[in-house]
């Protein structure tokens, strides 16, 4: 399977650790007066533009190879976070507001005597990591399942995993659902033993989203180079075709799908200790479209556009809500309606079709269309 | 249990389309190493009949038989195609952002589960099928150029080579004559006339010319069922067919 790792996919997978690694040691090593310090704050935003480059590659993985448009990826996102603050609830014990040693202080709140069922395990982390996995793999596996059993595709498919997500939205804004209703889970106290607060424990989150991140790329890579992503291209572009040549297109759909939502739940779960909360805000419908536009602008049918989509689209973002805040959504619709008009294969698309332009790349290199 | 020794058996199918029968009691019966010519006038169901035997469209009413046993109404697209029938497409598709030989490729008889396409090592064996393929094609000297580029007879010979790459023991083709010149045209019919000296091909074709080419036996459709049968000389002298289609 390794020999599907070409050149390119073993740089970007060696590199991504390695900048993180040269980030941290400008944050660790140097004096906060010395000039290339980059301080603790930068690190944890970088963390958190780690954990949706995940996502967005997760997104970039369906859609720009499997030509499913999911409006719906927040969702994963989200309940990986959730398993993951789930576990971070336990973890605090006895030293919430309440004192109670296994109720968190939501659950005192609320008047609950015990633990509901779902919540049984997960103080321990092992669990906590496999339900991060489970749950949104399951659920897209039920949703896969039905969807493309069913043949449904393009716009309907959009529309439905947008349906998913405000679903859970409402539930989870629901006190009575168990997760802490509007305010979702917050007060982080520590992770794996370690001070969730300490500079440490943040730059060694940091590195882990580095690491998630690669492993993400490499599994993609493999994905998309082997004969399995030849078969997603091709039932991309010609989805009947694929199936008069005897391929069972909703298999190949629904792996693609389950994985990526697996991914998708990776990244919310890195994500929920850097921010130190995960509400049902998450859920929003508006997320999962944001997470379209990154894959969009960095370019789909690439493993690297998706990752620059994410890091930049961010980065402007960050930016932008600092300095004009009301101006962001206009700027975000904006960028979306440009990218679409003018850059339909992103910024990787464009500097590939530059590089041709010189004559630099031999015209089999060219990116593809994505469908 | 066999029930007819044809390879495929069409009995008394009717497809319904909002009440228009695209096919009307269709009865056709094609045999083991066959070739069959199918003509008809725009709208007289060839390309449905096809949708039938492939599992795209679900008949109302009647039998579709492969091999003398196996129920076809009863399968879907992808296993029909693993049952050994193959279709060409009026219009050519191919994939278009894939190379030539992926195309080939993906298309060659055998690997089909998702998991076998992720972890099954690529095989030498593999590798020489698709060489005679592209050569056979004549399309070697493009084999890594994206399907997308070719022109458009390419692009119907590409497609033919994936039929046979896939290994069918019944080949659909509709219309593979459309849009060539008269020098792919004929190129095209001795390419048929190979081909099915391995296997049974089922040709729908507008273009008379081609069909004498052919010279195999004609079924004539009309209105969704069969007007007449016989060697093309022997339609052409049919009244009823002259008057339907023939008759300018
Ligand atoms: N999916 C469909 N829905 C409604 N009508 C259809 C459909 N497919 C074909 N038809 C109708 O059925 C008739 C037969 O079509 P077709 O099999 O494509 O004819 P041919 O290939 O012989 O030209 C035509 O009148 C066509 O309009
Ligand atoms: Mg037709």
């Amino acid at each position: 399977m390794l020999r599907h790792l070409d050149a390119r996919a073993r740089l970007l997978v060696a590199l991504v650790p390695g900048l993180a690694l040269g980030t941290l040691a400008l944050n660790l090593a140097l004096p906060p007066e010395h000039a290339l310090h980059v301080p603790t704050y930068a690190i944890s935003l970088l963390g958190k533009y780690l954990c949706y480059a995940l996502l967005a590659l997760s997104v970039g993985l369906v859609w720009g190879y499997g030509g499913i448009l999911s409006l719906g990826h927040g969702a994963f996102f989200a309940l990986g976070g959730y398993a993951m603050g789930m576990y971070l609830m336990r973890q605090i014990g006895s030293r919430g507001v309440y004192g109670h040693p296994t109720l968190p202080d939501f659950m005192v709140f609320l008047n609950w005597q015990e633990l509901p069922w779902y919540w049984y395990g997960f103080d321990q982390f092992w669990f906590a990591a496999i339900m991060v996995l489970l749950v949104p793999g399951a659920l897209a596996f039920v949703a896969g399942w039905l969807a493309f059993r069913s043949r449904v595709t393009g716009v309907y498919l959009s529309i439905l995993t947008q349906a998913m997500t405000y679903a859970l939205m409402l539930a989870f804004f629901r006190n009575d659902m168990g997760f802490g209703g509007n305010n979702g889970l917050t007060d982080f106290k520590d992770i794996l033993g370690f001070n969730i607060q300490a500079q440490e424990t943040r730059a060694a989150l940091f590195f882990a989203s580095a690491v998630a991140l690669a492993l993400g790329l490499a599994v993609a890579a493999i994905l998309v180079n082997s004969r399995f992503g030849k078969v997603l291209v091709a039932i991309r572009d010609a989805e009947s075709r694929a199936r008069f040549l005897g391929y069972r297109v909703e298999h190949y759909k629904l792996l693609v799908f389950v994985l990526s939502a697996c991914m998708a739940g990776v990244a919310g779960a890195l994500y929920v200790p850097q921010v130190g909360i995960i509400n049902p805000s998450e859920f929003a419908p508006a997320n999962s479209i944001e997470i379209v536009i990154w894959v969009a602008v960095g370019g789909r049918g690439t493993l690297l556009g998706p990752v620059l989509g994410a890091f930049l689209v961010n980065f402007a973002k960050t930016w932008l809500t600092g300095a004009m805040p009301e101006l962001w959504l206009f700027a975000l619709g904006g960028l979306f309606i440009a990218v679409t008009l003018l850059l339909p294969k992103g910024l990787v698309g464009l500097a590939a079709q530059i590089r041709l332009k010189r004559g630099r790349l031999p015209s089999s290199h060219r990116v593809p269309a994505a469908g | 249990m066999r029930l007819t020794g044809a390879l495929l058996y069409l009995n008394n199918v009717s497809v319904i389309f909002d009440g228009f029968k695209a096919l009307n009691g269709l009865s056709l019966v094609i045999e083991p190493g066959e070739m069959r010519a199918i003509i008809g006038p725009n709208g007289a169901g060839k390309t449905t009949m096809m949708d039938v035997v492939t599992g795209k469209t679900r008949p109302d009413t009647g039998e579709v038989l492969f091999d003398g046993a196996i129920d076809l109404t009863r399968e879907d697209e992808a296993s029909i195609a693993q049952l050994g029938i193959g279709r060409k497409f009026q219009k050519p598709t191919v994939f278009e952002n894939h190379t030539v030989a992926d195309n080939l490729l993906l298309a060659l008889a055998g690997r089909r589960r998702a998991m076998a396409t992720l972890f099954a090592p690529e095989d030498r064996a593999e590798e020489e099928r698709l060489e005679a393929i592209l050569d056979t094609i004549r399309l070697g000297a493009l084999r890594d150029v994206p399907a997308a580029s070719l022109s458009h007879g390419q692009k119907q010979w590409l497609e033919i080579g994936m039929l046979l790459a896939q290994d069918p023991k019944l080949l659909l083709v509709d219309e593979p004559a459309a849009g060539m010149t008269d020098a792919e045209t004929a190129a095209t019919a001795s390419l048929l006339k190979e081909i099915n000296k391995t296997r049974s091909v089922v040709v729908v074709e507008h273009d008379m010319t081609f069909v004498r080419d052919l010279g195999v036996k004609v079924t004539v459709l009309h209105e969704g069922s069969v007007l007449a049968e016989g060697s093309l000389d022997q339609v052409s002298a049919n009244e009823r067919v002259v008057e339907v289609y023939l008759g300018r």
